[in-house]
């Protein structure tokens, strides 16, 4: 298994121990999760720690071994090609906190 | 410096299934907002997806009609990246084992026929739309495109300049609809190309930096974009600058490409196997399946339209550019039963001509192939010209005389005149009127026997028949 990291020299996380503060930081707006600078050096720590544990699962010597996709040995089951779902708009809405025109709204966004 | 362009090509195909890639909601273009997202397309907690097996079927036709390899098993994976238009979070794509892997497609460029190598195809899901007009500060979102299933086509960087780019993008559009996969509706989006663009220097062999422009949804914007973005990066580079890999947007009211304003890490999209989705797995009867069910594709067809019917190259590319357009062929040319050629200039000149004018396709003519072989059967027979057949032509378009074109020549009195004793007539009646064209002729001016021939062909109203005409005339001059 490949870990897509997110360091931003393109260094392996899976490798290469030396994670740093930035490299938090960065993580963290990625995922959109607020690390506060208190935060930061305990979960370097974690993060850390889980990369060590992905470094001993990579050193084991797994020539000859199909990789698989997924945990369990299945497949994907697939569903015929039917329109099984009705408008249930105003039940989602309910709970949405604003909408308008049937628009779910957000704040503005803008590419 | 003599630069070359080099264009890879993004399409984005969204496949003509009723439902959903991951739920059962409809697909339908146009309706109401939201009313077509489930709580899978919302992402709520707790759903799960499944996956429609006619969106693997169509991307599996795909990949068979372009000479692919169908990857046994392949894997969704999720694309991570935070926009309002994407509830999850994340884009169920397709990674590192797309399902269809290769392939090729020819396209007809001026110097000839040239085969783009194809990277890959997989299957992915679409976004929402973002509204950002109107919302006093807010954006609406509207998630009924979420969740429709997209055919992602990616050639390899093969095509050079922004005319190659605009043959690969219509021959592919032209394949999708022909095999049944996707409308091809460019107003609606169903069929949308990233450019990948970048220039270097004629004759070498490593790539420059390149920039995609996103989101190009006809075949003349992409061709604008690619020629400003081209012009634009050898400006550059000839000013000693240098270009900077970006995502850029064509912009069509100012003519021009822009960079997209985007953080740097935009493009960071962690993608990891989607655990939710074990690998799709597709076996040799399935393929087996979709490939005896496959139509004849558009480059056996004109190869057979020349074989079978003695066309030229041309004329069977232009026959074969829509399915529909083919059927329309083969079926007046079996009408007609021989000279498939009249049949071919017929279809590809006043038929195409007057489709194009109505911006309709060639199922919807007014005019049957059997209406326009019965036509042709006049000409043929010499009951009418060539240029009398186009005015019953725009009358049988017209519907008059209930669409039969016997009755549109016998009600209009247009029916040849080939009686000898009726052409002489009319020849000695202009011979007598024109005495200055024929001493002109004896004398040796040839130019004067086509004036002799015009008023001939006028006298009658055009319906003489031109090589009784000539002859008459000559026998009676010579």
């Amino acid at each position: 298994m490949i870990l897509y990291c997110a360091l931003p020299d393109k260094r392996n996380l899976a490798t290469d121990m030396n994670l740093t503060l930035a490299d938090v930081q960065k993580i963290a707006h990625l995922a959109r999760i607020s690390v506060t600078p208190a935060q930061t050096e305990e979960v370097r720590i974690k993060l850390t720690g889980i990369f060590a544990l992905i470094a001993q699962m990579q050193a084991v010597d797994t020539r000859g071994v199909e990789p698989m996709a997924h945990a369990q040995d299945v497949s994907l089951s697939l569903r015929d090609d039917r329109v099984t779902e009705s408008d249930q708009r105003e039940k989602f809405q309910k709970i949405a906190p604003q909408v308008e025109n049937g628009l779910y709204l957000v704040p503005k966004v803008i590419e | 410096m003599n630069w070359e362009i080099v264009v890879g090509i993004e399409t984005h195909a969204q496949l003509s299934t009723q439902s959903k890639i991951f739920s059962g909601s409809s697909t339908a273009f146009g309706a109401a907002p939201n009313s077509q997202a489930s709580a899978i397309d919302l992402a709520l907690p707790g759903v799960l997806p499944t996956l429609n097996r006619g969106a693997v079927e169509r991307a599996i036709r795909f990949g068979l009609a372009v000479g692919a390899v169908i990857s046994p098993r392949s894997v969704f994976a999720r694309k991570n990246y935070f926009y309002p238009d994407l509830p999850k979070g994340y884009q169920i794509s397709q990674y590192e084992l797309p399902i269809v892997v290769g392939g090729a497609l020819a396209i007809v460029t001026p110097e000839g026929e040239k085969s783009i190598r194809l990277t890959r195809a997989h299957l992915e899901e679409d976004a929402g739309k973002s509204l950002h007009e109107d919302f006093h500060g807010s954006s609406g979102i509207d998630l009924n495109r979420a969740g429709t299933p997209l055919l992602e086509i990616v050639s390899e960087p093969d095509l050079r300049g922004a005319a190659e780019a605009v043959a690969y993008a219509r021959t592919l559009h032209a394949l999708v609809r022909w095999i049944g996969i996707c409308d091809g509706n460019m107003q609606e989006g169903s069929f949308r190309c990233d450019a990948n663009v970048s220039v270097r220097p004629r004759g070498s062999d490593t790539l420059g930096t390149r920039c995609e422009i996103k989101n190009l949804n006809s075949f003349r914007f992409l061709e604008k974009a690619i020629e400003y973005e081209a012009r634009r990066q050898i400006e550059l580079i000839e000013d000693g600058g240098k270009v900077v890999q970006q995502t850029r947007l064509y912009d069509p009211d100012q003519g021009e490409t822009r960079a997209m304003r985007s953080k740097e890490d935009a493009h960071d999209y962690r993608y990891f196997p989607d655990p939710d989705l074990p690998p799709l797995v597709v076996d040799e009867a399935w393929i087996e399946r979709v490939r005896g069910e496959l139509p004849e594709l558009p480059e056996a067809k004109k190869a057979r339209f020349m074989r079978q019917y003695g066309l030229a190259a041309y004329d069977a590319h232009s026959l074969t550019a829509s399915r529909e357009m083919a059927d329309y062929y083969e079926a007046t040319a079996a009408a007609l039963g021989h000279d498939p050629k009249i049949a071919a200039n017929w279809v590809m000149g006043e038929l195409s001509a007057a489709l194009n004018r109505h911006e309709i396709g060639p199922e919807a003519s007014p005019i049957a192939p059997e209406q326009l072989a019965s036509l042709l059967a006049r000409i043929l027979d010499g009951t009418i010209s060539g240029k009398i057949a186009k005015d019953v032509f725009e009358a049988l378009w017209a519907g008059e005389c209930g669409g039969n074109s016997d009755a549109i020549i016998a009600a209009r009195g247009l029916k040849q005149i080939s009686d000898t004793g009726a052409i002489e007539a009319l020849v000695d009646a202009v011979l007598a009127a024109n005495p200055r064209s024929v001493d002109e002729f004896r004398a040796g001016k040839d130019k004067a026997f086509n004036a002799l021939v015009g008023q001939v062909m006028k006298a009658s109203r055009g319906q003489a028949n031109p090589a009784q005409v000539n002859e008459v005339l000559k026998k009676k001059l010579g």
